[in-house]
């Protein structure tokens, strides 16, 4: 396992690492996220989400759960930027996410890996060209890419796979690229929609384990799942529970969570 | 880390799916630009047609001597002529020969045409040296006394009719060229849109990840300038060569009008512009309708 550590940490220490993210250098943030009060209805209908408040500390690892429909999605889609909510304060990395002009949005974004639940891999490109977009998005040199695609590519155990097209991959298999090509930015902040529910239990600890060493270097991890074995498998983790688009939240410490050390 | 070299550009821009099949825009561009530039050649032509005429018809008038009688006719020809000469607004008066006037009325009369007992006026050409109306009523004035029977007409005022249908058919070239340049926007922007329909799902991950507005127009942009350009070269190089055929055919015809209807440089140099101009137009109408498209979406 020492070794599997240390190959995850290899793998996060990239040499292009030595940026800072817009705006902030993410020790000196305690609370990476934090809601009040937040509604999301779609359309005319009933609110999807209630009052959610809550507050996520900065290299905190946190699973979210709940039954189908509770929310779960839509809430990680607030967390990622790709909704805005219908009522409530969002702040994100320090700064109003609702009212951020939509210019903006787009360097936010980069600082979140995002796994969908459906992977949304891109069809025409390979899993290589999946996993290098993020970096060709931020606009890294062609040259400093492939060395982090490849290690990333043999982390989640495709070294083999690089140059299959999605539709040629297992649904297992796509959801590896998925992953690799959320965390391969080594983003501040990670969103997983259920990133484990294609993999063999092997294959979701390793991912588990990437998570956790991601968070272990400082990286907000929020990992949406219904895995009970995959919750107990990180013991410092906080649990997030949406009961019917509402936070289960009875002591409020979700509200209110202890500044936590980065390391 | 913010600088994107040539090489990412063009793997980013695989993004998009290059494989689906024959592109229709290609073909509407091609058939667009066809038309174009068939039509701002007919403009080119038609004003260069239009600026020879007048080059030809300015400053110059004919008088006919009317007199039926010959001795009479011949006598106020002589009278006239020798007035004319005198004046100021009269740079130059020739006699038409009746060999010359014979070859004139061949295509109505044949050869009856030369008959010297045919009671045909006699002609004076005339080359004035001012050509305002006032010029004109002043030799006219002259001739009254000398020539009685004399008729004078400016050539310019008979064929304005001509000139006023040539700078139509001008102005309607014209407008032929801003529609289709118009319908070529539209018709780019359409597939714009259907594109970004199309790859709905991709461009939604790319903004995920972070994306800019202007980096997924950028890649439809590029996408649409490469198709327009192909289907520029098409149809300017097939209009190319019909203008080509047209005035060959043409030039055999012989005709001094349409003799004047050449291109010259300048008429080629905008016919080759065309085909750019049509490139730079779509581009900037895809990344219009894109960005325009984007911001509809958060």
């Amino acid at each position: 396992m020492q070794a599997e550590v240390e190959a995850v940490a290899r793998i996060v220490r990239w040499r292009m690492w030595g940026f800072e993210w817009e705006g902030t250098s993410g020790a000196a943030m305690a609370n990476i996220v934090q809601f009040e009060n937040v509604g999301l209805r779609y359309g005319d209908g009933p609110e999807t989400l209630s009052d959610i408040s809550f507050a996520l500390a900065a290299g905190s690892f946190y699973f979210l759960s709940g039954a189908s429909g509770a929310g779960k999605t839509s809430l990680l889609r607030l967390l990622y930027l790709a909704q805005r909510p219908s009522r409530g304060i969002i702040r994100l990395f320090g700064e109003d996410a609702v009212t951020m002009p939509r210019a903006r949005l787009p360097g936010f974004r980069r600082r979140i890996g995002v796994v969908f639940q459906d992977f949304r891999l891109v069809p025409h490109l390979s899993a290589a060209d999946n996993v290098a977009l993020p970096l060709r998005i931020a606009g890294m040199p062609e040259a400093d890419i492939a060395e982090p695609v490849s290690e990333m590519l043999a982390w989640v155990g495709l070294t083999e796979r690089a140059g299959a097209k999605p539709e040629t991959l297992s649904g297992g298999e796509q959801q590896r690229v998925a992953i690799a090509r959320a965390v391969i930015g080594r983003p501040e902040m990670l969103v997983a929609d259920e990133p484990t529910g294609n993999v063999d239990p092997e294959m979701a600890e390793r991912l588990l384990l990437l998570f956790d060493s991601l968070n272990r270097l400082g990286t907000t991890v929020v990992v949406a799942t219904h895995d009970l074995h995959l919750m107990h498998r990180v013991p410092s983790a906080q649990m997030m529970r949406l009961v019917k688009g509402r936070l289960h939240d009875p002591t409020g410490t979700l509200r209110h969570p202890p500044a936590r050390e980065l390391a | 880390m913010t600088n994107s070299t040539g090489k990412n550009g063009e793997r980013t821009r695989r993004v998009l799916d290059e494989a689906r099949g024959v592109r229709a825009m290609v073909w509407i561009i091609a058939i667009m630009l066809f038309l174009t530039v068939l039509g701002a050649a007919l403009g080119l032509a038609t004003r260069n047609a239009a600026g020879a005429l007048e080059t030809q018809l300015v400053g110059r008038a004919t008088v006919q001597i009317m007199a039926a009688d010959p001795a009479r006719r011949e006598a106020e020809v002589g009278r006239a002529v020798a007035t004319l000469q005198k004046l100021p607004a009269v740079r130059s008066a020739a006699l038409v020969d009746r060999d010359e006037l014979a070859a004139l009325l061949r295509p109505w009369l044949g050869d009856d045409g030369a008959d010297p007992e045919l009671p045909i006026p006699a002609m004076i050409d005339l080359e004035l040296a001012d050509d305002t109306a006032a010029a004109l009523a002043r030799v006219r004035a002259s001739l009254q006394s000398t020539a009685p029977s004399a008729r004078i007409d400016a050539h310019e005022a008979w064929m304005a009719p001509v000139a006023g249908f040539l700078n139509l058919v001008v102005s309607i070239a014209a407008v032929l060229v801003l529609l289709l340049a118009g319908a070529t926007a539209a018709v780019v922007m359409l597939a714009a849109r259907a594109g970004l329909d199309a790859h709905r799902q991709t461009i939604e991950v790319m903004h995920m990840l972070g994306s800019t507005d202007l980096q997924v127009a950028r890649l439809f942009q590029r996408r649409i300038a490469r198709d327009a350009a192909i289907g520029a070269a098409i149809g300017s190089l097939a209009a190319i060569g019909m203008l080509l055929l047209v005035s060959g055919e043409a030039a055999g015809l012989g005709s001094q009008l349409l003799g004047g209807a050449t291109l010259g440089m300048s008429g080629w140099a905008v016919l080759a512009m065309l085909p750019i101009a049509f490139v730079l137009l779509a581009a900037l109408a895809a990344r219009f309708a894109i960005t325009r498209a984007l911001e509809r979406v958060l």
